[in-house]
C-alpha cells in the first residue's frame, strides 16, 4: 500500500470507473511505450557494487513483459527502480527509466506521488503485509480512491465495491466489512489488486504476486490479470521464479541471473530456441519433471 | 506393481460414480475390491502402507469438523505415490495420521503388514523409533535440530536404535554420499548450510534407519530449480532401491516427474487416484481437471481460461 497511499487529489483523466464488469471488447490496445527501461544498472552504494547490470525492455499498452530469475537475481530491484521505491543506498547509476515518456530521474517527489497508483502500480508476494490488520479491507480500498480521485465517502464505498467485484471477490458486500485476517491468501491478493487498480493505472507490476498461493488460486489470479489486460489495455510486468508462470502470460521474457539479463526475447522464441544454459536448465526442469512431460508440446509459433 | 496400478484405477471408477456412498466400508463391492488390491496381485508383496476408510476429525463438540473422510490408499514397496491437495485438503493430516500424530476416528492403517490402528502412544513411539516410517518436512529446519551438527543429526537415530558409535559414524558418511553431499559438511550446523543442502541432509537423516516408507511433505517447494532436480533424482534412486514414497504437494507439476501414481485430495476426500500419466492426460473428477488445467506449463495449458472458469463455477470454488 505504500506506493498508493501518498496524499494527492489529482483525478486521473478518464478513470475507468466502469472498467470492471463491462464486458465491452476493448479496442486492440497499442500505442507508444508506457514503460521503457534502457540499460539500467542499479548500484548498492553501501556494498560499492552494481547489483543489476544492464536491464532493458519496452512495454506498450495491453502487453506483458515477464522477468524470470531466482531470488537475488535482481528482478525485484529492477521493479522497485521502475516504481521509484529503491531501498536506501540503492540507486540507478547508469541507464534510464521512462514512464509514459517521462524520464523518472527528473521527477520530483510530488510528481512521483501523482504517478504512483494513477499511472504505475504494483502488487507483491505477501498481500497481508501490505494491509493494515486493524482496518476493514473495504475501507482500505476506499481510502485509495478517496485520496487519489478525491471521491466522497459514499462514492468511495461504491467504487470500492465495484473494484472488489472487478477482481471477482464473490461477495463484495461481505468482504468489504471483513478484516484481513478473515480472508484467505487468494482473497487478500485480490483485495491488493483491487487497491492497485483503483486509480486506473496503465501499468501494473506483479512481483511474485502468486508465489505463495495454491496452484488453482494462482491460476485464478493470473487469469484475472489477463482479463484486466484485455478489458482495459493494462500493461503488465510479471515477475516470477517460475518460467512457466511467465510463459502463460507474457509476450516477452527476460531471464535474469546474478543481476544480468542472460536471455531475452519473445516468449515463443525463448521457449523454443533457448540460447543460454540457464534458460535451458529452467526449461529442462519442466520438461523432464513437470506436467509438460505428459502434455502435447506447443505448436510452433 | 502394474497390477496394483490397475487396481487403483478400478477404485477410481467407484469414486467417480455420482452419488456413490461416502464410506467405502459401507459399500461391500467397493470394499472388497480395495481389499483385493494387494492380494489379487501376482506378486506376493504386501503393501508397505495400507490405509482403509481413514477418517480424522479436528476440534471438539460444535467446532468438530471432518478433515479426512474415508481415505483408502495402498502403497507398495518401490512405489512412489504423489498425494496432491491444496491448503485445507487434509494432505498433511494424512501424513500425521500415518505417523500416529493425530487421533483417527475411523478406518485402519497398516504399516509393513502390521495393523497399527489401535496402537497406544507408547507403541507409536516405539514404531517411530524403529524408523520403518520416516517423515521429511518442507522446511528442513523443522526436521533438523539447529543445535546439532550434521553428523550428530545423522547418527542420532542410529544410536537410538542401538547401533554403536563407530558404525553410526561410518553410516553418516555413507548417507551423505547417498544424497551427494561432501563429507566436510559433517561438522556444520544446519544454519551453516544452504537451503538445498539442508533439505538433502534432512532426507539423509530420514534414510538413516533404512525406512520402508518415506513421507515427504512439500520437499521441494522451497528450493530453486537446481536443488529441486537434485532432490528429485535422489527420490528416484530411493524408489529404485525399493523404498515406498509418499510425495505430498499442492502442485501436481512438482510430483509429475517422480510419481508412479497420484491421489488427489479435495476437502478431505480422495476424489481421484490413478497412474500419473492417466490422471494428467485424462483427469476425470472436475477438481482434478481444474488442478491439471491450473498448473503452469511451458506449452499449451491443459485448460483454457474459460474452461477453468467453468470448472471453478462447477466446484463452487
Amino acid at each position: 500500500m505504500t506506493i498508493l497511499s501518498p496524499k494527492t487529489a489529482v483525478p486521473p483523466a478518464a478513470a475507468p470507473a466502469d472498467l470492471p464488469r463491462a464486458a465491452d471488447p476493448a479496442p486492440a490496445p497499442t500505442g507508444p511505450p508506457l514503460l521503457v527501461l534502457d540499460d539500467v544498472h542499479i548500484r548498492d552504494r553501501a556494498g560499492g557494487r552494481d547489483i543489476v547490470r544492464g536491464v532493458g525492455f519496452e512495454l506498450t499498452p495491453g502487453k506483458t513483459v515477464g522477468i524470470v530469475g531466482e531470488s537475488g537475481s535482481g528482478k525485484t530491484l529492477t521493479c522497485r527502480a521502475a516504481l521509484g521505491i529503491l531501498p536506501p543506498h540503492f540507486e540507478v547509476d547508469r541507464g534510464s527509466i521512462a514512464i509514459d515518456g517521462t524520464d523518472i530521474a527528473t521527477l520530483t517527489p510530488r510528481q512521483w506521488t501523482d504517478l504512483r497508483g494513477a499511472t504505475i502500480s504494483a502488487v507483491f508476494q505477501d498481500p497481508a503485509s501490505y494491509l493494515n490488520p486493524s482496518i476493514k479491507v473495504g475501507a482500505q480500498i476506499a481510502e485509495v480512491v478517496r485520496v487519489k480521485q478525491g471521491l466522497g465517502r459514499r462514492a468511495a464505498r461504491h467504487r470500492a465495491l465495484d473494484l472488489m467485484a472487478a477482481v471477482q471477490l464473490r461477495d463484495p458486500e461481505l468482504v468489504h466489512g471483513q478484516y484481513p485476517f478473515e480472508l484467505s491468501g487468494g482473497m487478500l491478493q485480490r483485495v491488493l489488486i483491487a487497491a492497485a487498480i483503483a486509480a486506473g493505472p496503465r501499468i501494473l507490476i506483479a512481483d511474485e504476486a502468486t508465489t505463495a498461493l495454491d496452484v488453482t488460486v494462482q491460476a485464478e489470479i493470473l487469469d484475472l490479470l489477463a482479463d484486466l489486460r484485455e478489458r482495459t489495455g493494462l500493461a503488465l510486468v510479471v515477475v516470477s521464479h517460475d518460467l512457466a508462470v511467465v510463459a502463460q502470460l507474457c509476450d516477452e521474457v527476460l531471464v535474469m541471473r546474478d543481476g544480468k539479463v542472460v536471455e531475452q526475447g519473445p516468449t515463443e522464441t525463448v521457449l523454443h530456441t533457448p540460447r543460454h544454459a540457464y534458460t535451458r536448465l529452467l526449461i529442462d526442469e519442466h520438461e523432464s519433471y513437470g506436467l509438460d512431460r505428459f502434455l502435447a508440446p506447443r505448436e510452433a509459433a | 506393481m502394474s497390477t496394483i496400478r490397475q487396481d487403483s484405477a478400478a477404485t477410481d471408477g467407484i469414486r467417480q460414480e455420482p452419488g456413490a456412498p461416502d464410506g467405502l466400508h459401507q459399500d461391500p463391492t467397493a470394499a472388497d475390491r480395495v481389499r483385493q488390491a494387494p492380494a489379487a496381485a501376482d506378486t506376493p508383496r504386501r503393501p508397505v502402507l495400507a490405509v482403509s476408510g481413514l477418517e480424522v476429525h479436528h476440534g471438539l463438540r460444535r467446532r468438530r469438523r471432518r478433515v479426512l473422510a474415508d481415505v483408502t490408499l495402498d502403497i507398495a514397496a518401490g512405489e512412489t505415490l504423489g498425494l496432491i491437495g491444496e491448503t485445507g485438503s487434509g494432505k498433511s493430516t494424512f501424513a500425521r495420521a500415518v505417523l500416529g500424530l493425530v487421533h483417527v476416528s475411523a478406518g485402519s492403517i497398516s504399516v509393513d503388514g502390521e495393523d497399527v490402528t489401535g496402537y497406544n502412544a507408547r507403541q507409536w513411539r516405539a514404531l517411530r523409533r524403529r524408523g520403518v516410517v520416516q517423515y521429511v518436512f518442507q522446511d528442513p529446519l523443522r526436521s533438523l535440530d539447529p543445535d546439532l551438527t550434521v553428523e550428530d543429526s545423522l547418527t542420532e537415530p542410529l544410536l537410538l536404535a542401538g547401533t554403536d558409535r563407530r558404525t553410526a559414524a561410518g553410516r553418516a558418511r555413507d548417507l551423505l554420499t547417498r544424497v551427494r553431499l561432501p563429507h566436510e559438511l559433517l561438522t556444520r550446523l544446519p544454519g551453516e548450510l544452504s537451503g538445498g543442502q539442508r533439505q538433502r541432509v534432512a532426507v539423509a537423516r530420514a534414510l538413516a534407519t533404512e525406512p520402508r516408507l518415506l513421507l515427504l511433505d512439500e520437499p521441494v517447494s522451497a528450493l530453486d530449480s537446481a536443488n529441486r532436480v537434485h532432490i528429485l533424482e535422489i527420490l528416484k534412486e530411493l524408489r529404485a532401491a525399493g523404498v515406498a514414497l509418499v510425495f505430498i504437494s499442492h502442485d501436481l507439476g512438482s510430483v509429475a516427474g517422480v510419481a508412479d501414481r497420484v491421489a488427489v485430495l479435495h476437502r478431505g476426500e480422495l476424489v481421484e487416484t490413478g497412474p500419473v500419466a492417466d490422471v494428467i492426460r485424462a483427469p476425470r473428477h472436475p477438481y482434478t481437471r481444474l488442478l491439471v488445467g491450473s498448473a503452469p506449463t511451458l506449452h499449451t495449458p491443459a485448460a483454457s481460461r474459460s474452461e477453468r472458469a467453468a470448472l471453478r463455477a462447477q466446484l463452487a470454488l
